[in-house]
């Protein structure tokens, strides 16, 4: 249980800079599981283009491995739930991660956290274009700049975002249209679906929005990476990186499988 | 005066099977949506509810004859029905973790899945992650996961044991937990290594109360 001050529970404030998407997710996987503490993650940009899936995530479904293979691009399983995405050097990632004691009013579901987590941000985007929590996604309008996934233990939750400060067309060209997409996608193309959040708000600004709109809810207590105790490493890491033998596999085996349709 | 009576058929006599508890759930929130429906100055109607020819006369008093009538039923049945809108099954001959995992205890084996009020929760199973078989659970420890379209959720132990057996069938039909948690949706079976946890685990009047509050705190 973390320490309470003037009646707000505590939360420990990591910000990060250009680290690397796996170590981001590594750290947040052995704080949520070996941690008592709440903590908010901050990494502004990571350092490469690297395709994230969730826990379940088939690469032969939801990536284009011809050019991925090709052109070496990361691919890994986060611990969380939720779809793929291509990050880079213009995605913000914000990861809240709560005892659920300490947020006492949100029960450890998805949509209760999702909810709640909305109401969050939406002190964050007060007044900026038409912010809204739209099914899983935050959306400006009906346009996606955030994506959302989370991971419940029994007494811990996390809830990890990544925004599209700024995308490129050609990383996004990485990955396949999912089977699974919201309603509100209807039948838009990608470029008609996103917006880039560049267009709403300054990056520092949504920076220090993000971190005072966590204020109101905990007393923050910023730490550095250096800081964090990294002793306790007895969970299993469900967070890996896909090795490049692993991908080929996969494309031999779609091959194959698409030969032999063919065929019949 | 709330009466239930079960009409059967003139076929020949087969061996009565146990009703679906979820089917029956359904049935029930819809007739208790119908009888809602009528004005109180009915007292002496006698609704006719087709398939399975149930008729029931309706007290004045709305509200408490449908929970009262829904009660009876689902005593008869075997099933726990929560006060607050039938929100979630609950089986009487299972015990159950304030995790919301259920285990049915048969002998030394024990099988485990999670509740019908965890799934409602959690949304759409899309994937569940099984433990190895002979891998070890602890009562109260994460042994697995589901996912449900944005989230992945710990499934905990409800007891100690070796894990024998896992419903593979859950890999292709993850959405078996949501549709039959109790039933085709078990996740795994063990080999209890202490029978006497399962007096820790909360029986289904407890369980049911314990899902009312939970519900009501927030």
């Amino acid at each position: 249980m973390s320490v309470k001050r003037v009646g707000l529970p505590l939360m420990n404030v990591v910000k990060l800079r250009g680290t690397p998407i796996l170590q981001q997710l590594l750290l947040e996987e052995r704080l949520l599981r070996s941690s008592s503490a709440n903590w908010c993650i901050v990494n502004d940009g990571t350092n490469r283009p690297n395709i994230v899936m969730g826990l379940s995530g088939k690469p032969c479904e939801l990536v284009e491995l011809e050019p991925v293979i090709r052109d070496r691009v990361p691919v890994m399983k986060r611990f969380t739930g939720g779809g793929t995405v291509i990050v880079d050097e213009n995605t913000l990632f914000v990861s809240l991660i709560c005892n659920r004691n300490d947020v006492p009013d949100v029960q450890p579901y998805p949509r209760s956290v999702m909810a709640w987590s909305g109401s969050l941000y939406s002190q964050v985007f007060n007044g900026i274009g038409d912010f809204q929590l739209r099914e899983n996604d935050y959306v400006f309008g009906d346009r996606k700049f955030g994506g959302n996934a989370q991971s419940m233990t029994r007494n811990r939750w996390i809830h990890h975002t990544s925004f599209l400060w700024d995308y490129s067309e050609s990383n996004m060209a990485y990955l396949k249209l999912p089977s699974r997409v919201p309603q509100y996608r209807l039948e838009r193309d990608h470029t008609d679906f996103v917006c880039k959040m560049k267009d709403y708000i300054e990056r520092a600004v949504f920076i220090e929005k993000t971190i005072k709109a966590v204020g109101t809810q905990f007393m923050l207590e910023e730490l550095s990476l250096d800081e964090i105790d990294d002793s306790c490493r007895e969970h299993i890491e469900t967070t890996r990186l896909l090795t490049l033998d692993e991908l080929k596999e996969t494309l031999a085996k779609t091959t194959r499988s698409g030969s032999i349709a063919q065929a019949v | 005066m709330l009466k239930v009576v079960f009409y059967g058929t003139k076929k020949k006599k087969r061996k009565a099977k146990p009703p679906n508890p979820f089917l029956v759930k359904s049935i029930i929130i819809l007739i208790s949506r119908s009888v809602s429906a009528l004005p109180l100055s009915l007292p002496d109607c006698c609704c006719c509810v087709s398939a399975f020819s149930l008729c029931f006369e309706i007290s004045t008093k709305k509200m408490a004859a449908r929970f009262l009538w829904a009660s009876r039923v689902a005593s008869h049945l075997r099933i726990s029905i929560a006060q607050r809108g039938f929100a979630s099954v609950v089986l009487k001959d299972l015990k159950y973790a304030e995790s919301h995992e259920w285990v049915k205890i048969d002998g030394n084996k024990a099988t485990f899945g999670i509740t019908d009020h965890a799934q409602d929760h959690l949304g759409d199973v899309v994937y569940v992650e099984l433990p190895d078989l002979g891998r070890s659970v602890s009562q109260g420890e994460s042994f697995g996961a589901v996912e449900s379209v944005k989230a992945t959720s710990d499934i905990n132990s409800p007891v100690s044991g070796k894990v024998v057996e896992v419903n593979e069938v859950l890999s292709e039909s993850p959405g078996l937990v949501n549709t039959s948690p109790y039933e085709d949706g078990w996740i795994i079976k063990v080999e209890l290594s202490d029978a006497e946890e399962a007096k820790k685990l909360m029986d289904s009047d407890k369980y049911s109360k314990f899902c009312e509050e939970e519900d009501a705190k927030h």
